[in-house]
């Protein structure tokens, strides 16, 4: 069994994160790299993988894992090198991330040993799956949580409110909904796109009990990852920014997806070591 | 354990193809398989699952009127090791739900058995929306999915013991309606992707699916009297397709026919067509379907009629080729 980590390793965590996934995005050159929806739950994840999630890459089929998926599997960085901090992924492997051939491509592939539970890249996919597999773990008596992370543009996918409105009905407290909620869709504000305002409300209203934090505060995250609902899912809506921790990508929808020059790249990692 | 009879075939022919899977094969797979989870969206009481759900009530689900959330769960549980048969009408879940089969059946290879029930246009005068004329296409060109399509009750039976069997996603069609015709009174082999001929005759072959392999062998009986014997195949998988069988035929046979209840694009005929552009053969094809339109209302046999499908219609077809 791992070592969890505290708030103060958490967040170092996060920082190195953050530091890699710049290289990694950098080496990958003009075909660029999602920067802004990995970096906007890098703490999210940090805190699942380092701290909450019962996982071990010495069993990694353990039946009793807890289970993560990515929804918005293009935040794959923020995966790849959580993945990597807790040894699931190492670092030759980590740079071979976009390259031809590699098994880490720009959404994560199903690699059990390499701690990914499902191949990700289409949205509004892996809520229904979440839902199976934590019916699965209560219909068998089993402990373990799943965790499914979504975007808040992702919610525009109506697939995600039929699987929400089943996690409800069929008593799924083991499983975990985060909303890594950045404000940002690919084409601009999702208050503009299509908005999804009033989300803990719409949250409530199918049924689920719903937390509200910063997602960006790793203290929060703790707490609220460890308080559990007794009959229904828990649902916390995580208030980010897309492109956190880097000045120029901040709430700016460009960086949803984009290359870095050199200059950038220097900038971006100063700034990521200064904080 | 199945008791296979001529009594019990009789019985399940009356159930048709949808009542026999839910109502008689899959209590009978559950009873054997604890592992084994049945999903439907709303239509439970149609379907005939009633019996399994009182019966086997933890290991069956209905997700209400969503099918892509069903095939989502499906794939969850089928991750975590279940067997998972999931079902609804086949024209809703081959294309309501056919990104969510794509990534986690053709993709991720999770088993999960997909039954289309009232596949074809069985569904008669409820219209066009209710008639399944594309599935078998949309479902073959996705990879590592078996498609099957068996041609009467048993052999209904027998494909769902078969794919329960097996941990590779399927997608089965079921066509007819209740009473639906014997093609076989007695048990016999059933194997995944093994074409099965029913009557061997020579330079004419028909290549049916479904319940059409019915018509075929009434066609066959018919043109006998007319000193015509052509072959009867019974083509249940179209995926992976009986390739071997094809270029068997393909060295007595200079006409081949395939018979469908589905477009005459990319379903049977379009598979047999694929496979012969291989062989560098001179067998000529015909492909009997649909034509690329969707058909005029009636009930069952009529819709058959009008496009041309009955026996009656495919023996005049089958003459006028031959003159």
């Amino acid at each position: 069994m791992k070592q969890k980590r505290d708030k103060i390793e958490i967040d170092a965590m996060a920082k190195r994160m953050r530091l890699k996934a710049l290289d990694m995005a950098f080496r990958s050159g003009k075909k660029g790299a999602h920067l802004g929806p990995a970096f906007s739950c890098m703490e999210i994840m940090a805190t699942l993988y380092g701290n909450i999630m019962n996982i071990d890459p010495e069993n990694p089929k353990d039946v009793n894992r807890d289970r993560f998926v990515s929804s918005k599997a293009h935040s794959v960085l923020t995966q790849y090198t959580a993945l990597n901090e807790i040894g699931f992924i190492s670092e030759e492997e980590l740079d071979t991330f976009q390259e031809n051939g590699t098994k880490f491509g720009g959404h994560p592939i199903i690699d059990l040993e390499h701690g990914m539970e499902y191949t990700g890249g289409s949205l509004g996919m892996a809520l229904s799956v979440g839902v199976g597999m934590a019916l699965d773990a209560k219909l068998k008596g089993r402990k373990n949580k799943v965790y499914i992370l979504v975007g808040d543009g992702e919610l525009d996918e109506g697939s995600n409110w039929e699987a929400i409105m089943s996690a409800a009905q069929f008593k799924l407290n083991n499983l975990v909904i985060i909303v890594d909620k950045n404000g940002l869709q690919y084409d601009g504000p999702t208050s503009e796109i299509m908005n999804i305002d009033n989300l803990q409300n719409k949250f409530d209203a199918f049924n689920c009990k719903t937390s509200v934090v910063d997602g960006h505060n790793t203290a929060e995250l703790l707490d609220v990852f460890n308080r559990f609902t007794k009959d229904c899912p828990h649902v916390i809506i995580a208030r980010t920014i897309k492109g956190k921790g880097v000045s120029f990508m901040e709430n700016i929808r460009e960086w949803h997806h984009s290359s870095l020059s050199q200059r950038q790249y220097e900038q971006a990692v100063e700034e990521v070591r200064g904080e | 354990m199945i008791e296979i009879t001529p009594r019990t075939i009789r019985t399940w022919s009356m159930l048709g193809q949808r009542g026999t899977a839910f109502a008689i094969a899959l209590p009978e797979i559950a009873a054997e398989q604890k592992e084994v989870m049945v999903l439907t969206a709303d239509l439970s009481l149609l379907s005939g699952l009633e019996k399994f759900k009182q019966t086997y009530p933890e290991q069956f689900l209905d997700v209400g009127i969503a099918e892509q959330n069903m095939i989502g769960i499906a794939a969850g549980l089928a991750k975590e090791g279940n067997c998972v048969f999931a079902t609804t009408y086949a024209t809703f879940i081959s294309m309501r739900s056919y990104e969510q089969i794509r990534n986690n059946l053709g993709v991720m290879g999770f088993n999960v058995k997909v039954i289309g029930s009232a596949a074809g246009v069985s569904m008669g005068t409820s219209g066009n929306c209710h008639h399944s004329i594309e599935d078998l296409a949309l479902m073959r060109v996705i990879p590592n999915i078996q498609v099957i399509s068996p041609a009467d009750a048993l052999e209904t039976v027998k494909v769902m013991q078969a794919i329960s069997k097996t941990n590779i996603p399927a997608y089965v069609r079921l066509t007819g309606n209740l009473n639906c015709p014997m093609v076989y009174k007695e048990d016999y082999d059933f194997q995944i992707g093994k074409g099965i001929v029913l009557n061997q005759g020579r330079d004419i072959a028909i290549i049916a699916i479904g319940t059409l392999v019915a018509e075929a062998v009434k066609v066959a009986e018919s043109l006998k009297g007319q000193g015509i014997n052509p072959t009867v195949v019974n083509m249940h998988t179209i995926k992976p397709l009986d390739e071997k069988l094809i270029k068997e035929l393909t060295r007595e046979h200079s006409i081949i026919y395939t018979l469908e209840e589905h477009s005459v694009i990319g379903g049977l005929g379009g598979a047999v067509a694929e496979c012969l552009s291989g062989l560098g053969t001179s067998t000529k094809l015909i492909r009997m379907g649909f034509p690329d339109k969707y058909s005029v209302l009636g009930d069952y046999e009529y819709i058959l009629k009008q496009n041309k499908l009955d026996a009656g219609s495919v023996k005049e077809a089958i003459l006028e080729g031959v003159k």
